[in-house]
């Protein structure tokens, strides 16, 4: 059965697009991450045009993030504190990837930054986290207790606050900025951060692991839903449709993968997320290095 | 100022008889208008036709018939990808001024051998003709850009050359079916009949087909065009509806 896009203006095949949605929700109920590093390089590959891409990812990680953070929010796993700084620096990131996200469209650069950006932070945060599992893994069957690295630097900044869920007393500075990156990113590859926020949270600000993906996926509901509003509002290119059956998809995928990766064990379900997300980085690096089958491209509307 | 008075008069003399001997062509399509559904998947249009004359058929040249479907036209941006630093990335553009979003030819013959290279210029007839690029003499590779237009939107099935598909019956009546594919834009799209003798445009006609987009096609397209604030509020409901009722559906069915 083939589905007219009506932003995207392409037909595509709904149930590929229910399968794709289907499969990224499975790998982000199992390893409790969005989805958007996935999803927006999967739409890439059927032939939605980036900026449509982009925003309807973001769309569509609203939805994923929400449906896990209220999980979260009944087990008390969410440091709303923490969150809302995360959030509101987040917010000022996202309006800044917006901006330049729109300049980079005109002068005709943004697959480029978008797969720039893609390989560079997926490979930086899959080689990190396939190292840290590994060293885990080798750990465990040491019969070491495992350790908590805190950054000593970090507890040495002004503007101290007082995170009480997380048990933390630390400067606003690392949340902050930490925010502002993932909300730039969120804006510019389609992403809610996750990837990004989760290692950050844990490793940079000292987080307890238990309340650090309810914490993450609540600013990452916020920070998607103002990048698909202004997505929506300075680009037209949100396609409901299409955000629509990617939803119906995975949040099926979502609850199947839930309960497979109950099944496994942490560190391995690492191991697998890591090797993904270098899977995906990997692919997109191969297709800025390789000599492209055909160099040109068009642009409709010809903005120059 | 005399010799072109005395060419008027000699025009006007003979008007009356070059009309009588006239042949025309007479257009049919099998629908006005396309519609986009959600389930659009390209669409078949039948365009048929009879030449009119008032007295039996001239002799010399054989009759030629050209169709051709044209979408509506706007500005495309042609980018070129080189190596920099090791990647491949868009580094030159030429702008065209205008090409159209979808353009088919059908034809009863070879274009090239049908139609002389000046009526093609002037009816903009051919493919390459049917590309207005005005100022980008300047680009010296500005043709490759050109090209690789017409060979990107080919392969998308958007520009279409079919010669030989024109069917010519009794050198009266004529019909071929031209395919509309599904990753198609809205708008006002002209069908042209052109009938040649000896590489000259004897008579043309054209008809114009709507193609939009109906339904939820029609209503989502112009919210997130002339309402974005809406739509993307819709666009964030629609979302949070669904990450709720997953939330709560999934809690429910694990007790």
């Amino acid at each position: 059965m083939q589905l007219y896009l009506p932003i995207a203006e392409v037909s595509v095949n709904a149930f590929l697009l229910l399968g794709l949605g289907g499969i990224v929700g499975f790998l982000s109920g199992m390893f409790g991450v969005g989805g958007g590093f996935l999803i927006t390089p999967l739409l890439f590959f059927i032939g939605i045009s980036p900026t449509v891409a982009v925003a309807t990812g973001a769309n569509q990680v609203v939805a994923s993030s929400l449906s896990g953070f209220l999980t979260h929010l009944r087990r008390r796993t969410v440091d709303l504190r923490m969150g809302t700084v995360l959030l509101v620096a987040g917010l000022g990131g996202s309006l800044a990837g917006i901006g330049v996200f729109n300049a980079l469209r005109r002068a005709g650069q943004v697959d480029l930054f978008v797969q720039l950006s893609y390989v560079l932070f997926l490979g930086l945060i899959g080689a990190l986290m396939f190292q840290e599992s590994l060293r885990a893994m080798t750990r465990a069957r040491a019969g070491a207790p495992p350790r908590r690295r805190i950054h000593h630097w970090v507890h040495r900044l002004p503007l101290k606050m007082k995170f009480r869920t997380s048990g933390l007393y630390i400067s606003v500075i690392p949340p902050a900025g930490v925010g502002i990156l993932v909300g730039f990113l969120a804006a510019i590859m389609g992403v809610g951060g996750g990837f990004i926020m989760v290692p950050a949270m844990i490793y940079l600000l000292g987080m307890p692991t238990k309340v650090v993906v309810g914490t993450s996926l609540y600013q990452i509901i916020f920070v998607t839903a103002f990048a698909t509003i202004m997505h929506a509002v300075t680009n037209h290119s949100v396609d409901m449709l299409l955000a629509v059956v990617l939803i119906v998809g995975g949040v099926v995928g979502a609850q199947v993968g839930a309960i497979v990766g109950l099944r496994m064990k942490a560190e391995q379900l690492r191991i697998l997320l890591a090797l993904l997300v270098l899977a995906v980085a990997g692919k997109i690096a191969l297709d800025l290095v390789l000599e492209p089958a055909e160099p040109f491209s068009l642009v409709a509307g010809g903005a120059r | 100022m005399r010799a072109l008075a005395v060419l008027l008069a000699l025009c006007a003399a003979l008007w009356p008889a070059a009309r009588a001997a006239a042949e025309t062509v007479v257009p049919g399509l099998s629908q006005s208008r396309v519609a986009i559904t959600a389930n659009f998947d390209g669409s078949e249009l039948l365009v048929f036709g009879a030449v009119r004359r008032d007295g039996p058929p001239p002799g010399g040249p054989p009759l030629h018939v050209v169709v051709t479907v044209e979408g509506p036209s706007g500005p495309v941006t042609v980018w070129r990808k080189s190596r920099r630093m090791g990647i491949w990335i868009n580094s030159s553009a030429v702008r065209i001024t205008q090409a159209p979003a979808f353009y088919a030819v059908a034809t009863t013959g070879p274009l090239a051998e049908i139609i002389s290279a000046t009526e093609d210029l002037r009816h903009r007839v051919s493919i390459p003709r049917a590309i207005r690029s005005v100022g980008t003499a300047g680009t010296a590779d500005a043709p490759d850009y050109i090209e690789a237009l017409v060979r990107l939107r080919s392969a998308a099935d958007l520009y279409q050359l079919r010669e030989g598909s024109v069917e010519l019956a009794e050198d009266a009546l004529l019909r071929t079916s031209v395919t509309l594919p599904a990753n198609l834009t809205e708008g006002l799209f002209t069908v042209r009949i052109l009938l040649l003798r000896g590489g000259t445009v004897i008579d043309s006609a054209s008809r114009t087909i709507d193609v939009q987009k109906v339904g939820i096609e029609r209503f989502l397209f112009r919210l997130a065009r002339e309402e974005p604030l809406a739509y993307g509020a819709l666009a964030l409901v629609l979302a949070i509806a669904a990450g709720w009722a997953a939330s709560e559906g999934f809690r429910r069915l694990r007790g």
